[in-house]
């Protein structure tokens, strides 16, 4: 993938992902968090991840999304009004965040292997049949693990939306 | 040709989003919005250091990409019930305000 087109896909990714932040708007933030997939969805392909890539449209920037949509307008949320801020808490958080992303930063920056590029791959990969046979193969256990974790989630869902909480 | 370094600093920018949202927004819907970013986040870097760590077959490693599987299918199961929660609390509660949530608080 040429640089152009990823560095075009990160921004997009990176502008979409601070809209879903500072929206004030619940369907705003949910929209621009679609978009922010999306452009996610490209790296993975730009990476030869075309599966994951193709996964992350499907779940997230279909299924997910939508669920968050449907809540937001099942709750009847409108945009938040103004509320008095707690400044320290604000910059004490922000802050945070900062420094979180100069460690981050330092760290990828002093790796040795952040700044080779990436190893050549030896024919169009096969990507789906790949993942499928290490799906069925050596993370068989782990499938069925994870098929019985959504079974519970779902009943998980029934139950909560059922009772009323007090 | 693109390093594994940017794939990295993207990923980390995102991750850093993310973080700041759930620290910064009070409602609790856009701070489960964020914890999807930081979810993706790690996701990005995964499938970064999987292209990156190319077999002798010129393949890449594919059980860095199972994870990621794995990652956005329990984060869909995740979703459905932090959702559900979310809903019921609004009726309990009528507000979605995580201030105004305070039984908790000490």
């Amino acid at each position: 993938m040429p640089s152009v087109l990823f560095w075009i896909f990160a921004a997009v990714m990176l502008v979409f992902g601070v809209l879903v932040v500072v929206n004030r708007n619940p369907v705003a933030s949910a929209l621009s968090l679609v978009v922010c997939f999306l452009g996610l969805s490209a790296l993975f392909m730009s990476l030869n991840a075309y599966f994951i890539g193709i996964i992350q449209v499907l779940v997230y920037a279909g299924a997910v999304m939508v669920l968050f949509l449907f809540i937001i307008m099942l709750l009847d949320l409108r945009a938040e009004e103004c509320r008095k801020m707690n400044w320290v808490a604000f910059a004490g958080s922000a802050l945070v965040a900062f420094c979180l992303l100069i460690q981050l930063l330092t760290v990828i920056g002093r790796t040795r292997i952040a700044h080779e590029h990436f190893p050549a791959l030896a024919a169009p990969v096969d990507d789906v049949r790949n993942i499928g046979q290490l799906l069925f193969s050596s993370y068989n256990l782990p499938l069925q693990v994870i098929a019985v974790l959504v079974l519970v989630a779902t009943i998980g869902v029934i139950i909560l939306s059922k009772r009323q909480l007090r | 040709m693109m390093t594994l370094g940017s794939y990295l600093v993207v990923s980390a920018v995102l991750f850093t989003i993310g973080f700041a949202g759930v620290l910064l927004r009070r409602n609790i819907i856009i701070i489960f919005m964020s914890l999807e970013l930081m979810l993706n986040a790690a996701n990005l870097s995964l499938v970064a250091f999987s292209r990156f760590r190319v077999s002798p077959a010129g393949l890449p490693e594919y059980h860095a990409e199972m994870l990621v599987f794995f990652v956005i299918t329990v984060a869909a199961a995740e979703v459905a019930v932090g959702l559900a929660i979310i809903v019921a609390l609004y009726r309990a509660r009528r507000t979605t305000h995580i201030d105004d949530i305070n039984q908790l608080k000490f």
